[in-house]
């Protein structure tokens, strides 16, 4: 405990290195998870095809196997040589975060009763101002406790990160415990971290659920 | 009776129109020509393919033999093409289908300043005039869950007509209806026939078909059976099918 309280700011620093890492790859992975839904669900069949094949190779692929591709095979084909570390890591979550909010928003965009896509489509809308407009707002309104948590999982698979020498929360909890005989009060310490971040995600599901039950 | 159409000029054409909904023939060969202005009913059992007709008019059912054409131009694939075709013809469905996240002033607005570019301003305002026609001005700020099924439907006639479009299609408007509200809707559509408005009109109410309709058109196992005037359908019709199914529903 000690110790924690001498370098409290490596402990703030790993924290700040967890959030940003979790912010911004929360944000790329609804971005790119909610457009390979939109592939999954139109009518382009190719698009169709590439969404399907994504969400079935990265959803069946472990998060440490991807890792390893980016971190480690990707810079031997000559790809991302001089990436920062934090950036490899939100690709790395990122690229498998949005398999998961692709399926997520997917059954959201099925629960919208079909008759709204096509009173949409009545009026003119294109099938992006469709989805854009009528389909992916209702959507979301449906999906909003299973995407908190898939971003939960998200924010705990980050961890994953300490593997590859980002000093994140779990990177730093190791360097501490390796240095200390009191292992169990570090331990403590850094998961209240991670449920003070993953509580945050919890209450932000929770007024956002509340506000979109209001307006309806 | 209406005024007589005011144009012979064809708003909408059909010419030998098949569909299959696997091995179910549910539109045969269908012919039908309407005309600028013209209020055209169709009526038949349920299963008959009328509401499958109303629909594939705005290509929401593809079909899958023969041709639609609007105002001559032959329906296009899907696309943007199609969009700005459908922008033209306004769609009243069975179930309302309002936008269930916006409020009713939003989704009368939403298709002219999405699709026509038309300003917010602009569009809410004569949002509001078109809320005000169908009689439910006091509602604009509301939800659609918030609102009768009866207002509800109105508020989907004033969404198709922000639009400005050139033909409307009724899909058993009143369907969904208790008895109470269905009057409140049919008198919005006798309003707007009278206004001129070119409509084709899928319904059960045979009360609507003799004050509004230029024509009847009888439907029945996905054929057109008979086609006349309202009076002509109702006092004198000329098929077997169309005597039954009105001894049907007329006895009650």
């Amino acid at each position: 405990m000690d110790d924690l309280l001498d370098q409290y700011d490596l402990v703030l620093q790993a924290f700040w290195l967890t959030i940003q890492l979790s912010v911004l790859s929360g944000l790329c992975s609804l971005v790119l998870g909610t457009l390979l839904a939109a592939m999954r669900v139109g009518p382009v069949s190719v698009l169709r095809g590439v969404g399907t094949t994504y969400v079935t190779l990265v959803r069946n692929t472990p998060l440490l196997i991807i890792f390893v591709f980016i971190f480690v095979a990707a810079p031997n084909l000559g790809w991302f040589t001089d990436t920062a570390f934090l950036t490899l890591g939100v690709v790395t979550v990122s690229l498998y975060t949005s398999a998961f909010v692709c399926e997520a928003v997917r059954s959201g965009v099925n629960a919208v009763p079909l008759g709204q896509a096509e009173a949409a489509r009545a009026i003119g809308l294109t099938f992006a101002q469709t989805m854009g407009s009528v389909v992916l707002p209702q959507a979301f309104r449906a999906v909003v406790p299973p995407l908190a948590s898939v971003l939960i999982a998200m924010t705990k698979n980050t961890s994953i990160a300490a593997v590859f020498g980002l000093m994140e929360l779990t990177g730093r909890m190791r360097y501490f415990s390796n240095n200390s005989a009191d292992d169990t009060v570090i331990f403590l310490v850094f998961a209240a971290l991670y449920i003070v971040l993953v509580e945050l995600i919890s209450a932000g599901a929770i007024v956002l659920e509340r506000r979109w039950r209001a307006a309806r | 009776m209406t005024a007589a159409p005011s144009s012979t000029e064809s708003v909408v054409t059909l010419e030998g129109v098949d569909k299959y909904f696997g091995d179910l023939h549910v539109l045969q060969g269908i012919d039908l020509r309407v005309r600028r202005g013209e209020v055209v009913v169709v009526i038949g059992p349920s299963g008959s393919g009328k509401s499958t007709l109303c629909r594939a008019i705005n290509r929401l059912e593809t079909i899958d033999g023969g041709s639609i054409t609007l105002e001559g131009q032959p329906l296009p694939q899907e696309g943007k093409e199609l969009a700005r075709l459908r922008s033209d013809v306004g769609m009243v469905f069975q179930s309302f289908n309002l936008f269930a996240h916006k409020t009713v002033l939003e989704n009368v607005t939403l298709g002219p300043i999405k699709v026509r570019r038309t300003k917010r301003a602009d569009a809410e305002k004569r949002a509001r005039e078109l809320l005000d026609r169908v009689g439910v001005a006091h509602q604009a700020e509301k939800y659609p869950a918030q609102l009768s099924g009866g207002q509800q439907q109105r508020v989907a006639i004033a969404r198709a007509l922000a639009m400005e479009p050139k033909l409307m299609l009724f899909d058993e408007p009143t369907s969904a209806l208790d008895p109470e509200m269905i009057k409140e809707v049919l008198d919005v559509m006798v309003d707007l026939a009278r206004g001129g408005m070119t409509m084709i009109v899928v319904t059960h109410e045979m009360g609507f078909a003799r004050t509004a309709a230029d024509r009847v058109v009888f439907m029945s196992d996905g054929a057109i059976v008979e086609e006349s005037t309202p009076d002509d359908f109702f006092t004198n019709p000329r098929s077997d099918r169309a005597r039954d199914f009105l001894g049907k529903i007329l006895k009650h």
